[in-house]
Formats: C-alpha cells, structure tokens, sequence
C-alpha cells in the first residue's frame, strides 16, 4: 500500500511543510510585505488548476481515439477538480487583491484568464448535463473540452504577455514586486507547488473512483 | 474535394435564399439593435465606447446569424449529406459559408453604426483589416459551436450559453486591434496581436477540421 500510495503521504507531508514553513520562512520586505506569503498558497491553485485541465484535455483526447468510457469519466473529474482549483484560486486572489489593490477585483489580463476559464469550464459542464445519452454525451464533452482548451491556452498564456498593463505580481510586472524569488522563499514554494499538484491528483483519483461507485449502485438497481 | 466544397457552399447560399425570411430577420435585428443603442446615449459616445458597443453588437449578431447553421435541416437530410460527402468538406463549407454572410453582417453593422453613432475610425485601413479577420474568426469559432450545440438538444439558449465564454478570447483581441485603430495610437503591440489573432484562426479551423467528424457521425 505504501509503494503505491507514497505520493500521497508525499503530498500530504510537502503541504504540512507548506502550511508551516509559508510563516516561518523568511520574505523579503518589498511593496505588498508579508502578504507574500500568500505566495505559497494562491499562486498553488493556480498551478493545480492548470495541471488538471491539461489532465482533462489529455483524457479527452484518449476518449476520441478509443472510444472508451472510463477515460471520458477521468476527463470530466480532472476538469471538476481543475475548477474547484479555479474557484479557491480566485477566493485567495480576492482576498489578497482586497489588501494589497483596495479593490477585490480589478481589469487585469492574468484576472481576465482566471474568469474566463472558469466560464468555458462551467459551460462544458452544463453542455454535458443536456445530453442524455451517454455515448453522445461523452463524445460531443470531449470536443468542446479541446476546442475549448485550445482556446483559453492562446488567451492565458500568450495574451497577457502581449498586453504589458498587468498589475498583478509575476515575471512581468517589476512595478510591484521583483519576482526573481527570493532564495529563501523558493525552499518553500517549490515543494508547495507540488504538494497542491500532487493533491490534485489525489482528489481526481477519489472523485473518479466515487464516480464509477455511483454508476455501478445505478446499473444495479435502477431507478 | 474541392468541386464538392463548391457545391456545398452554393447548396447553403440557395437555401438562404429560399428562406428569405431568415436572412432578412437577422438584418432587421442587426438595424433595430443599433438603432436601440443609438437611442439609449443621448450624447455623442468616445471612440472606446464605439468600440466596444460595435463588437458586443456584431457578437450578437453574430451568434443569431451562425446559430441556425445546424439547425436549419432535418436530422434525415442530415444523413442523406453524410452519405454523400466527407465531413470534413461539410465544415468547411459552412464555415466558408457562414463567412460570407459575417462579411455582409460585419459590413452592415459598419454601415449603420457610421450613420447612426458616426464616424470614429482613425485608421480605416486598419479597421477594415480586424473586421475581415474577425468575420472569419467568428465564423470559424461560433460554426463550431453551432456544431457542438446541434448535437445537444437543438436548443437555442445553449448556443448561446456555451458560445460566449468561448469566443472571448478572440473577441477580446479583436477589440484589442480594433481600438488601435478608433483612437489612432500607435502601440508596438499591434503585430503581436495580429499574430495572436492568426493564431487563433489557424488553430480554430485546424480543430473544426480535425474534430468536426467526430460530431457528424453517430
């Protein structure tokens, strides 16, 4: 169980890690101050949204070529958890925004990505919701999700880079923050980083299985 | 291939005529809805209002125009055409086709706007290019759409619900471009966007062709 579960406790031990050494370790004193901390935990939603909708998009590109159900479920839960990855990363952005900007939401390209993806990634949701068949339902899923990925890739990753008005803290944005991150500040983010992935996969690894539970109970007796 | 895409295209433009009706409610909608903004602001509007009243305006039009794509014939027509050519040739050709009629909505909605809201545009040169790459981007992105959403109940609201998150990314550089060429500031982004915008078209019609014959077969 422990060879095959270790990045589990991996992930589990690198989060405690994460939890306590995020307001321990040491940040430099620059504009937003201790808000950076925020660091370890916001900027990880982010990197687990995006490793679960590219899951998503890898699974959906397995579904069309084999026609096979199981990798269908495994798209549509890697997306659920993607959003809920979405979501949080927008609570703790807001939260942060509300301190640091004055305002929890402010015109901004890297804002704009976050919001929009969340909105395709809703609209795939309720476009499965009304298609009853599901065969049909997994195979027309399957090509909105990379229709839609590849469009929210180009939106995300190249737009803001060619907009240059972003506020918000990143490699591009010296005004507010120098993120060539502090040395002291990396011992802790990179484990972070991982350890909210690795979380990720845990999550989609449960809500797969409870999803295939569910169908099972319904096959057996219907209702 | 290329015969059948002809073909194809010249069976979409006589079936719109057939059905006037279809094509002249669109336009009416068009008019009407400037003619509703044009009330609605009682002074004259800055070039960045324009903007962006012109293209959430031809985004409507837009998504009502293409919405209708799939609909418009029988499942059992449907059928006879999957018997009689490729898939890919039938996307083609309705995204060919759905291009034609966005050049004339697009242009149309240029008309107007310049009548009823004035003439704000710096660069015209400039603006007419974003209009025809964005005639065929959204032709491209929303015949796609139209697609997916004919195989999910043929209900309209859903074309609607699933095309606006989708088409913001292009939308979002069109208007980009298109101020630029309103306000006539010159910014060093400009051939990045239009790159972008390429991109997006490129990849937009790749993906329809590559995707589209999983939506036309059962």
């Amino acid at each position: 169980m422990i060879q095959k579960d270790w990045w589990k406790y991996l992930s589990f031990l690198l989060l405690l890690y994460a939890v306590i050494g995020g307001f321990i370790v040491h940040v430099p004193d620059t504009m937003i101050r201790e808000t950076m901390r925020n660091l370890f935990y916001h900027v990880g939603m982010w990197f687990g949204m995006f490793t679960m909708l590219i899951t998503g998009f890898i699974y959906s590109l397995r579904y069309l070529k084999r026609f096979d159900e199981r990798e269908d479920d495994r798209a549509v839960e890697a997306v659920n958890v993607g959003l809920m990855f979405g979501v949080l990363g927008i609570i703790t952005g807001m939260t942060w925004a509300n301190f640091t900007w004055g305002s929890p939401w402010v015109k901004d390209p890297k804002l704009n990505g976050a919001a929009v993806g969340i909105f395709i990634y809703l609209a795939y949701l309720i476009l499965r919701g009304s298609i009853d068949d599901h065969h049909k339902r997994a195979k027309v899923g399957a090509v909105y999700n990379i229709f839609a990925f590849f469009l929210w890739i180009v939106f995300v990753l190249i737009l803001p880079r060619l907009a240059g008005d972003s506020i918000h803290p990143g490699k591009d944005s010296p005004p507010v923050l120098p993120m060539h991150l502090d040395p002291s500040m990396r011992v802790v983010f990179y484990p972070a980083m991982l350890g909210w992935i690795l979380l990720g996969f845990w999550i989609f690894s449960l809500r797969v299985r409870i999803r295939r539970i569910k169908m099972a109970l319904e096959n057996e007796h219907p209702t | 291939m290329l015969t059948g895409l002809k073909t194809l295209v010249g069976k979409e433009i006589r079936l719109e005529l057939k059905q006037k009706y279809v094509l002249n409610g669109i336009l009416l909608y068009l008019v009407s809805t400037v003619y509703v903004t044009y009330l609605a602001f009682e002074e004259t509007i800055t070039p960045e209002t324009w903007n962006s009243l012109f293209w959430i305006i031809l985004l409507f039009v837009a998504v009502n125009g293409i919405s209708k794509s799939f609909l418009q014939e029988s499942p059992a027509r449907h059928l006879y055409y999957y018997t009689l050519a490729s898939p890919q040739a039938i996307i083609l050709a309705k995204i060919l086709y759905n291009l034609l009629l966005m050049a004339i909505l697009s242009g149309l909605t240029f008309v107007t706007f310049l009548l009823l809201m004035g003439d704000r545009v710096s660069n015209l040169p400039l603006f007419i290019l974003t209009l025809s790459l964005g005639s065929l981007g959204l032709s491209a992105v929303l015949t796609m759409v139209a697609a997916i959403a004919s195989r999910a109940g043929n209900n309209f609201s859903l074309m609607a619900i699933l095309s606006f998150p989708i088409v913001l990314p292009l939308l979002a550089t069109l208007m980009k471009v298109s101020r630029q060429a309103l306000t006539g500031t010159g910014t060093p982004g400009l051939a990045g966007f239009l790159v972008i915008l390429a991109t997006i078209i490129t990849g937009v019609i790749a993906l329809a062709y590559l995707l589209f014959p999983y939506l036309w077969k059962d």
